[in-house]
């Protein structure tokens, strides 16, 4: 057979098989997240008879659920609490690793290599490993209990993704063009802020999207650092505060739960190449 | 200019004051000690002295609002004699090994299929990585609602198919069917992590491999097994090794789906030390159990560096 040209029939045949696998998959990402908006847009009455089709909306669709999440409970107020605790968190971690991560990759001094070394191993300590030591932490910094209380915990798993992700940027960038600078005149400083900085733009708006959306999704020190109703995130009111008793209202969980992950998904579907390039190089280059 | 006037007070035989700190903070090793300090110290305060307090924690009777006194390895005999302790050792293995070979055959295969020319490429891709970006306490939310005892969207959809009888698996209220429930969100969530990296890793092997191949007449599954594979192994083994950790560190989950129920029966070591550590105040104990999570991450890091040192 030659290599690389194929009969119409055998061409066709693939593609058939290719669809016919991915459908599947696309439809089991995709279900969980259809089934939320349905069951948020359902009156209570269809949502809990048994003999109603849980896929469709059969009586007509509904916004109370929505109404009760703006203005009978504090979701607003936890949407905003997320909103300043992902921008400070994401802005302070992102000047801490550009600064680090430009150190790690670029210049050359004692311990260099053991420090990069400490960077990776912290990246991957998972927070569940200390969560219970940091939950005492911030009540000596007495920021227990507060949006705070995030603010300043975040960056612990933010840094170290974002200054490895952020080396490996500056790794790219020609040592000559630095160089130049430098003889010119220019002092390190200015060569980092006007020179490699602005050569690294993809690498920073991935770690800024990046830290954005883990801030935003961080469930285990929201949940753990924070029980005053008026200080949770969106994400963990939505979870936990909206359940009244032991009851499930799923019609208001589900709406909490879409208009939550809307900020995330409007992100998402803006910068679709920078989370996957961001991803893959958070992983691989690791 | 700056730059000019400097230049201009080089002349002066001695530079002083200002001058020379700045003279001083261009030498590469003070700037590169300077940038990196802000990191470290953050790693030091709030990595490496919490880890230390949790090695300090686990060994002494430390309970919410009471520092106590340290007690040695009791906490450790305590928990090693605790069926409920146990059975999430058991529940950690199984519940990592099988999420994580699932979640490695599913996503090559789906990193194949997506790796091969079709329409839409943009969108799907899009689709299919979508689960690995919402908030996972929230898509969660939606899975438990799933997998309600009454209402399950998953049992209609069978029992309508005629697969199984009504009323169909209490999901969340038996232990077996608990802990298959969590493994698929499980699955669900992180397939699209693995799928994407390993289509990274299939777009950078060289075409003229696949063309070799197919001249010394290797069929499609021949030149998976031949190159494909061989190929991807490095990427392979990054991945799995960072799903591993974060499998077995996994707290979302477990945490809205089940809560470590029915009767204790689903915990993975994360929940248990949040049920124990905070829910049950008894930090000392909490931490001792949270540490368990360390052996898994020493291997983990100590193979990376091997392996990256081998690169």
């Amino acid at each position: 057979m030659i290599v690389g040209v194929r009969s119409r029939g055998s061409k066709i045949r693939s593609a058939i098989f290719g669809y016919a696998n991915l459908v599947p998959y696309v439809f089991f990402a995709l279900f969980p997240f259809y089934f939320m908006l349905v069951t948020s847009l359902k009156t209570d009455t269809e949502l809990y008879n048994l003999k109603a089709v849980p896929f469709l909306v059969q009586s007509g669709v509904i916004t109370d659920h929505y109404r009760y999440l703006f203005f009978k409970t504090e979701f607003l107020t936890w949407m905003k609490n997320s909103l300043i605790i992902s921008v400070v968190a994401t802005s302070v971690s992102l000047a801490i690793s550009v600064l680090a991560g430009y150190s790690l990759a670029r210049l050359r001094f004692p311990g260099v290599g053991s420090f990069g070394t400490a960077v990776f191993i912290t990246y991957l300590v998972p927070p569940t490993l200390l969560f219970l030591p940091l939950s005492q932490v911030v009540v000596w910094l007495g920021i227990s209990d507060t949006i705070w209380a995030l603010i300043v915990t975040y960056p612990t798993f933010l840094v170290p993704f974002s200054t490895w992700l952020l080396m490996g940027y500056f790794r790219t960038i020609p040592k000559e063009v630095e160089e130049c600078a430098l003889v010119d005149g220019a002092s390190r400083m200015q060569t980092l802020t006007r020179i490699v900085l602005p050569m690294a733009i993809p690498g920073i708006v991935c770690v800024t999207l990046f830290g954005f959306t883990s801030t935003w999704n961080e469930f285990t020190y929201a949940l753990t650092f924070v029980s005053q109703t008026a200080n949770k995130t969106a994400v963990v009111g939505v979870t936990a505060d909206l359940i009244r008793g032991d009851i499930f209202y799923w019609g208001s969980l589900m709406a909490g739960a879409v208009v939550a992950s809307l900020p995330i998904v409007v992100i998402y579907v803006w910068f679709l190449d920078y989370y996957v390039s961001g991803l893959t190089a958070g992983a691989v280059k690791g | 200019m700056a730059i000019g006037t400097r230049v201009l007070e080089g002349v002066a035989p001695r530079p002083r004051g200002i001058a020379r700190v700045r003279e001083w903070w261009e030498r590469e090793a003070v700037f590169g000690y300077g940038l990196i300090i802000p990191a470290l110290a953050l790693i030091a305060g709030l990595v490496a002295y919490p880890f230390g307090m949790a090695i300090y924690f686990s060994l002494s009777d430390y309970w919410v609002g009471s520092p106590g006194s340290f007690i040695g390895l009791q906490n450790f005999r305590d928990i090693l004699g605790n069926e409920i302790f146990l059975h999430t050792v058991y529940n950690s293995f199984v519940f990592t090994s099988i999420a994580v070979v699932l979640k490695c055959v599913l996503g090559v295969w789906l990193a194949l299929l997506l790796f091969r020319p079709f329409r839409f490429k943009r969108l799907i891709r899009g689709a299919v990585l979508l689960p690995w970006v919402i908030p996972t306490a929230l898509s969660v939310l939606a899975w438990k609602w799933m997998f309600d005892s009454l209402y399950s969207v998953v049992n209609w959809t069978a029992i309508h198919a005629g697969l199984i009888n009504p009323p169909g698996p209490n999901w969340l209220g038996m232990a077996n069917y608990a802990m298959t429930a969590v493994i698929a969100v499980n699955v669900w969530r992180g397939l699209p992590f693995f799928a994407i990296i390993v289509l990274a890793g299939l777009v950078s092997i060289p075409r003229e491999y696949y063309e070799a191949a197919e001249v010394d007449g290797a069929g499609s599954w021949g030149r998976f097994c031949h190159v494909t594979l061989p190929l991807l192994k490095p990427v392979l083994a990054v991945v799995i090794l960072f799903s591993t950790i974060f499998t077995f560190s996994d707290f979302n989950i477990v945490q809205v789906l089940t809560s470590g129920g029915p009767v204790n029966t689903t915990h993975l070591f994360a929940t248990l030390a949040y049920q124990v550590g905070l829910t049950g105040g008894n930090l000392g104990q909490g931490a001792s159990i949270s540490l368990f999570l360390f052996p898994l991450l020493v291997l983990i890091v100590f193979v990376q560096l091997r392996y990256i040192r081998k690169e």
